[in-house]
């Protein structure tokens, strides 16, 4: 009956496969493909807005598409482009340096992902029905409220709500695995900072989606069925939302920083052939910073009027932030003082991280600061900030781990040459961009404005970062590019290990069969598979006796009730357009019935299969 | 993941923690629980902060019949215990017994939401529209969605049940009950606290 199993899995069709895989490896893939579509669409988006500002008083644009575009570019990029990049990297690495077969709950990773993206095509739905969201990515009330804007912000109350969903339960996964699936001897303290930032960032995701699931509830509530949680007339309070809404938003910005953190984590060591410098502060630091991110929700509205007792706590807890990511900085750069730096893609992105972060957290310092901060607050100066946080963060983390793990996952480098070149356009378009909208924030140019008056001294600069923007664009379709080229030129990997690296998951064959392990290694200290190489015989030690091996089904399931979701969020966006009653109720029904269907369905038992042990044997004789 | 668990002399002890699977389902729901406890805990500060702002309508101490809050207490309280005698059945290998308590606990469920459709539907009467000020809306949401809560646990424990009717206590289904109780106990508690700080903080006059 195994045998029957294992041969079944041969026949699948590629599509089939791929909708209903449950294979972490693949799941990484897919999260990055759709990571890459949505940052590219919201990529155009912030070129558009940067051609618009190019000139004082241009015409190219009206203000209302201006809004769609800067509301939607945010928006985009935090929940749907940064995210599931970041998910990609994490499915893919976290299973393999824990010395895991797979997550802990494959279906929980596959539904997490298909919700994900439906989630995201609610989203983008709306600019097929009347223009995409326009009240900003913070959709603060009462702008937000259904008197002043349009179907946008109800497929953003939804299609927030629905990927949300999606992204809590990945986290949820993410812990249980990190907890639950550790290889014997791969202890708390031995994890990879990987890791560890990928269970304090799956921590954080399950404190603080679920308030902003309430709020984007609320909001719904509000907007769909006359609620009055915001509308001051009926005893709503604004002030409410901002709240709500900071409470997640701020911890957001951890969410995405954490896993970027750990990605230069891993990058630098390798590449500085050193053993990260001071491992037990870098995770003391990580969780203090998860811990104090929430405590700090008051300095997005320290101009809001609460009172300076208030903003003076929260404007404290702040700059105490900036002790730990100290320590992370420091830690980073001895861990680079003295080692043995091969300066290739990954590790020029990795290193360049350190100083740009800093440039943003010294702006960070800054507006932590009550008073001043009514200078600042809505000008350039806070785009720059978070923009050298963003991209000089996480951005630059996530090209250095996809050239750091890319022949790991694909079987094949990517060009160095074109790599560097990449590299370059980006570091130097990236500052062109954004260091000189410090500036532009000063003397006084708001946030969201659409066009500006000539003669202000502002068109210069403006110039100058369009132009940055172009040379950012040029970097990403030159990765793009180099994506393909790799594939067609770049020599097949066999070794286990291109870059003689350190944690575990350069223990595995390339390409790494499905179950990742034939035998589940036994973990002897931290960087294991460096331990090996240099104490050991330069092999894993096994844990286990080879086995037969259980392995989960595929299934459609998470596809199918992903779709009802997408199916459901549409029909309530259609409660405020122009269609009959009953058509949005079927619709609706047809999305209810669709999800908890497919969740019956899933209550019958699925034990999964097992591949014999003659198979494993094999497989291994051809990949070793 | 079963084949790891020796069940020759009977099953072990904690049944819903023998295997991987049940440690992993046990912590992720433990995990999920979390999350929905911040949630409610947002729509709580929500509800807090808008108690007062009854925009001309009624309050809620104009309209609260505690006798029948209480007994819906008594009513969700005592599912409660059913469930937890019904995990202990699970824990002797006595799957008779569980189901008659499971069946308990959802008849008493169903108690509870009928209790509450009355109740929504005799405020509503009274003037308290979903509309008719803040108050309302806030009331309204954080009782409903534990009403929703309430509804998806009867609907999964009903699935539960009729899908493992006949089969006895496995290493593969334990857990799943296991977990379906831990949530409906969760309901139970948010419920406590809606007691206490919606119902009493009105009838109190607080």
């Amino acid at each position: 009956m195994a045998t029957a199993a294992a041969t079944q899995t041969k026949n699948k069709s590629v599509l089939w496969d791929w909708l209903t895989t449950v294979d972490h490896k693949k799941l990484a893939v897919l999260y990055l493909i759709a990571g890459t579509l949505f940052f590219v669409k919201a990529g155009v988006m912030a070129v558009l807005i940067r051609i618009q500002l190019m000139t004082a008083e241009n015409d190219l644009i009206s203000g209302q598409v201006f809004n769609e575009l800067i509301t939607m570019h945010g928006t985009i990029m935090l929940f749907l482009a940064a995210t599931p990049l970041l998910f990609g990297f994490m499915n893919f690495a976290i299973p393999l340096q824990i010395g895991a077969r797979d997550v802990a709950l494959p279906f929980i990773n596959a539904l997490g992902f298909w919700i994900f993206f439906f989630g995201g095509l609610l989203l983008s739905m709306s600019w097929f029905f009347g223009g995409g969201a326009d009240a900003g990515w913070t959709a603060y009330v009462p702008l937000s409220t259904r008197e002043f804007t349009g179907s946008g912000m109800d497929f953003y109350a939804l299609g927030l709500q629905v990927s949300g969903f999606g992204t809590l339960i990945s986290g949820i996964n993410f812990i249980v695995t990190i907890i639950n699936m550790r290889a014997p001897g791969m202890t708390m303290m031995r994890m990879p900072l990987f890791c560890w930032t990928g269970l304090i960032m799956s921590i954080l995701i399950v404190v603080a989606f679920t308030p902003l699931a309430a709020g984007l509830a609320l909001l719904m509530l509000d907007r769909l069925f006359m609620g009055q949680f915001f509308i001051p007339d009926y005893g709503g309070n604004a002030i409410l939302w901002a709240h709500i809404f900071w409470i997640f938003g701020h911890p957001e910005v951890y969410i995405l920083i954490m896993p970027a953190f750990g990605i230069i984590s891993e990058v630098v060591p390798a590449f500085s052939r050193k053993r990260l410098f001071g491992y037990s502060a870098m995770v003391f630091a990580v969780i203090l910073i998860a811990f104090l991110s929430f405590m700090v929700w008051v300095h997005h509205m320290f101009t809001i009027g609460i009172g300076p007792i208030t903003n003076s706590v929260f404007a404290l807890a702040t700059m105490t932030i900036a002790v730990p990511t100290g320590i992370k900085i420091f830690n980073w750069l001895f861990t680079m003082w003295g080692g043995k730096i091969t300066f290739n893609t990954a590790m020029l992105c990795a290193s360049s991280f350190v100083p740009t972060f800093v440039l943003g957290g010294i702006t960070g310092v800054m507006l932590s600061m009550a008073p001043v901060d009514y200078l600042y607050h809505d000008t350039y100066f806070v785009v720059a900030h978070f923009h050298y946080v963003i991209i000089g963060g996480i951005v630059f983390g996530l090209i250095a781990g996809l050239h750091y793990w890319y022949p790991k996952m694909f079987g094949h480098m990517l060009n160095e040459t074109l790599g560097k070149i990449t590299f370059w356009l980006l570091y130097i378009g990236f500052h062109l961009t954004f260091f000189i909208q410090h500036i532009l924030g000063l003397i006084g140019m708001q946030r969201r404005i659409y066009t500006y008056m000539s003669g202000q001294g502002l068109e210069t600069m403006n110039m100058v970062s369009t132009i940055g923007s172009f040379v950012m664009s040029a970097a990403i379709i030159l990765l793009v590019v180099n994506i393909v080229y790799s594939a067609f030129t770049s020599e097949r990997i066999t070794v286990r290990d291109p870059w003689d690296a350190r944690t575990l998951e350069w223990s595995t064959p390339t390409p790494i069969p499905e179950y990742n392990f034939a035998q589940i290694p036994q973990v002897r200290s931290l960087d294991p598979w460096f331990y090996e190489k240099v104490h050991g015989d330069g092999k894993m030690k096994p844990s286990e006796p080879l086995k037969d091996i259980h392995m989960p089904n595929g299934s459609i399931l998470p596809f199918l009730m992903a779709l009802g979701l997408f199916i459901w969020g549409f029909g309530m966006v259609m409660i405020n357009m122009d269609v009959p009653t009953v058509v949005t109720g079927i619709v609706i029904a047809v999305g209810f019935i669709m999800t908890f269907g497919t969740m019956v369905l899933h209550s019958k038992e699925d034990h999964g299969y097992y591949i014999p042990l003659e198979r494993v044997k094999k497989i291994e004789k051809e990949v070793g | 993941m079963a084949d790891h668990v020796d069940v020759s002399q009977g099953l072990p002890a904690e049944p819903h923690r023998a295997t991987l699977e049940g440690k992993n389902k046990f912590l992720a729901m433990w995990c999920f629980l979390t999350g929905e406890t911040i949630m409610f805990a947002t729509f709580f500060g929500t509800f807090l902060g808008l108690r007062h702002q009854t925009a001309g309508g009624p309050a809620l101490a104009d309209l609260v019949a505690l006798p029948l809050v209480f007994f819906m207490t008594m009513l969700l309280l005592t599912s409660s215990l059913t469930s937890v005698l019904g995990i202990l059945a699970m824990k002797k290998n006595n799957f008779k017994a569980m189901r008659n308590y499971f069946v308990i606990t959802v008849l008493l469920g169903f108690g509870f939401i009928g209790c509450e459709i009355y109740e929504f539907y005799h405020y509503y009467h009274a003037g308290l529209g979903y509309t008719t000020s803040a108050f309302a809306s806030s009331f309204y949401t954080l009782v409903g969605l534990h009403g929703f809560h309430v509804l998806f646990g009867l609907g999964w424990i009903i699935t539960l049940l009729s899908r493992y009717w006949n089969a006895g206590v496995t290493l593969t289904n334990a857990h799943k009950f296991y977990a379906a109780s831990l949530y409906w106990h969760f309901i139970d508690v948010i419920w406590v606290f809606i007691f206490t700080v919606v119902y009493l903080l009105a009838a109190g006059g607080a």
